[in-house]
Formats: structure tokens, sequence, C-alpha cells
């Protein structure tokens, strides 16, 4: 099944339709667990949206040569490659927000988003698609880890990247736990009432 | 061997309530929101996931500190892991099928989600992180996976009880469970502070 979309429709969906957190549900965890602060989320999305091109460049390149059986094992291990050079680059160039995020860093290996990417997209398409398709689909990872963060910070510690703008710190909550729970629920509600509101409801919801 | 008791002790409550992987680390929501719609499906996965969290855990731990310390190959640990916990999820799926196919039938394709589950792979990788031993590594996971239990049936419970609750529509379905998950989560950080580890 190869995809006939142009490069620029695959990578607006992988951002705005097949957004992964807000559209689709899945890969959650690390949209609640490094979110407490912007540069953290926004240096989570690099990281994902970084593996995510990678990995499809990966299997697009090798698709000719694995063996439809052994597939989930082969994608596995090339997304845990690609995760380790991830994590050793971060612990050397940017150490101050591995500290804080690490562990979840090196769990970007357990994505569902990613391997669905490799197993949907990746092994059936050409080089250029993939790619463009792993940027698109990192992209809109990194947009709405952004959008979380954003919120959280500045409502939670009234700072904005370490910067203080507001000058108070309006509700605690927000960083705390449940916080992100919170806010990901809201924005969740807000991009489902849009949805309902101009588009009639179509495609409402996420996937479960 | 009481001081030696007690510290195990510490560092079960400390796993399965103050840090609760779900409401204070945020590890495994993909099956803690899909999985929690009913009771029965909620208590099965509790199940087997403790049982695989434990028996990983141990693997993990023989593997880590036996083969891959002594040949200096600790950057390996996300692969290596990953191989472990995938080959013997693989094992209890088979298990699985064979004595209750009803149940697999329901947990469906969340049984192979389990695989690549963060927090199966998290457990490992904080096991080896603090250098915790064997027995602390096992009473870990246990924790972990109990808390990991209490945190669906409780979840599991509210979203019986919101089927019939009128919801405004666009939050019906995630939105609603998030706020939920919030509203205990909330109520989990009172557990902070329980113990000085």
């Amino acid at each position: 099944m190869q995809d006939n979309r142009s490069l620029k429709q695959i990578f607006l969906d992988g951002i705005l339709v097949d957004n992964t957190i807000f559209r689709l549900a899945i890969s959650l965890c690390p949209a609640i667990a490094v979110t407490s602060k912007l540069k953290n989320g926004v240096y989570m999305g690099i990281a994902v949206a970084g593996v995510q091109a990678m990995v499809n460049l990966t299997i697009s390149l090798m698709r000719k040569f694995i063996h439809p059986r052994i597939r989930i094992p082969v994608f596995m291990l090339v997304i845990s490659g690609w995760v380790t050079v991830t994590v050793l680059l971060m612990n050397a160039f940017v150490y101050d927000v591995y500290k804080e995020v690490g562990l979840y860093i090196a769990l970007i290996v357990a994505f569902a988003s990613i391997l669905a990417h490799a197993e949907t997209f990746a092994s059936k398409n050409k080089l250029a698609p993939s790619f463009v398709d792993g940027v698109g689909m990192g992209l809109g990872f990194m947009v709405a880890l952004t959008i979380i963060s954003f919120f959280r910070e500045l409502f939670g510690k009234g700072t904005l990247w370490g910067v203080d703008v507001l000058g108070f710190k309006p509700m605690l909550i927000m960083i705390l736990p449940a916080g992100g729970f919170l806010v990901v629920g809201l924005l969740m509600g807000f991009f489902n009432w849009i949805d309902i509101k101009f588009y009639g409801g179509k495609g409402a919801g996420g996937a479960g | 061997m009481g001081h030696e008791f007690t510290k195990l002790l510490e560092l079960f409550i400390a796993a399965s309530l103050i840090q609760n992987f779900v409401f204070t680390r945020f590890l495994g929501l993909c099956i803690f929101f899909g999985v929690s719609k009913k009771m029965e499906t909620a208590v099965g996965m509790s199940i087997t996931f403790t049982a695989v969290m434990v028996i990983s855990a141990a693997l993990s731990w023989i593997i880590y500190f036996t083969v891959m310390v002594p040949l200096g190959l600790q950057f390996l640990q996300i692969i290596i892991f990953i191989g472990v916990v995938a080959a013997f999820v693989q094992g209890a799926d088979t298990i699985m099928r064979k004595v209750s196919p009803g149940l697999y039938h329901k947990l469906g394709v969340y049984l192979a989600l389990i695989a690549t589950n963060c927090i199966i792979l998290a457990v490992p990788l904080i096991n080896a992180e603090e250098k915790y031993t064997l027995i602390e590594s096992v009473v870990f996971a246990l924790g972990s996976g109990l808390g990991f239990a209490l945190a669906m049936i409780i979840m599991a419970s509210i979203r019986e009880k919101l089927e019939v609750a009128r919801v405004p529509r666009p939050f019906r379905g995630l939105p609603i469970a998030f706020i939920t998950a919030a509203l205990i989560a909330l109520a989990f950080t009172g557990f902070s502070g329980l113990i000085q580890l």
C-alpha cells in the first residue's frame, strides 16, 4: 500500500490530523511526565522528532531486506539503537535537561506511535515520504508538548523557559502531577469542542 | 535482619503509593486509559502485569549485573532490557492463551502492548540506575506492579459509574477520564512525605 499523498500533505497530516497526543491519544506518558517545564517539553519533542525521522529513514532503506515474519523485532532493534544514540547525545550536550527527563528519553523506545509509523508507513514507502512522515509526526508531538508545557509552566510557576514573566505563582497545582492530567484533559476537550463546533464532529475523540 | 526488612518494606510502600507509577511518574498511561473501562479486564491486566514485571525485573537484574557490568556494556541497557522483556512477554502470552482463552480474547491487543510498555521497561532501568540488589529489585517491581493494580482498580470502578453520567459532549471518553485521573492524582499527593527514604 503505497501512500499517494503529496509530501506537503503527509507533513501537515502528521502535525494536525494525526496529531499523536490530541487526536490519536497514544504515547501519553511523556506528555504529562516531562511537561512541567517548557524547556523539558521542547527538548523531549525534539528527541522524539529526531528518533522518529531516523527510524523511518532506516526502516525505509531496509524495507526490501526485512522478512515480514521478523519485522517487529527488527523494528524494535532499529528503534532502540536510535534511542540509545539520542540518550547519549542528550547526556553529552544538554545535561541539565537529561538529568530530569533522562528516564523518559530512554522510554521513547516503548512509544506505540514510533513503532506504528515504522510498521504502517516506513516499511511500505520510499525514502523521502518516510522521512517527511517522521519529521511531521515528530513535530506534531513537539507542538503538543510545547502547548501543554507552556500552560503548565506559566500557571504553575509564573515563568517561561525559566524566566519569570508573571512575578507570582497563580496555580501551584499545575506543576503537580495532578495538573498534568488536568491540562491534557482540558486541552483534549477543547480540541474536541473545536472539532464538533466547526467540523461537525467527524472523527471526534481519541482512540482509547 | 530486622533493619533490612524495614528497608524492604519502606521500598515496597514507596514504590506502590508514594512513587506510584501512574500518578506520580506517569508511566503506563496507554494501558491505564485503555484497559480501565471495565473492572474485569482491569483486574486481569493488573495480575498479568505484576507477574510479568516481577519476573522481567529479576531476569534483567541477573543479566545486567552478571554479564553487562563485567563486560562494560551498560550503554546497551535499553536494547538488552527490551529484548529480555519482549521474549518473556511472548512466553506469558502463550501461557495465558492456553490457560485462560476468555481473558486473552478480551485483553486482545493490549497484551501484545505489554512488551513495549513503559513501566515494564522502566523498572529494570530504575533498578540499574539505583543499583538495587536482587531482592530489592524484586520488591521494587512487586510494589510498582501492585501500585499499578491499585490505580487501575480505582480508575475502573470510577469509569464504570461514569458510563451512566451525563458528560458534556466534547469531554466524553478520554478527556473526562483524564480529569478523573487528575483528581485521583491529587489524592495520591497526600501520600508524599509518608516515608523519608
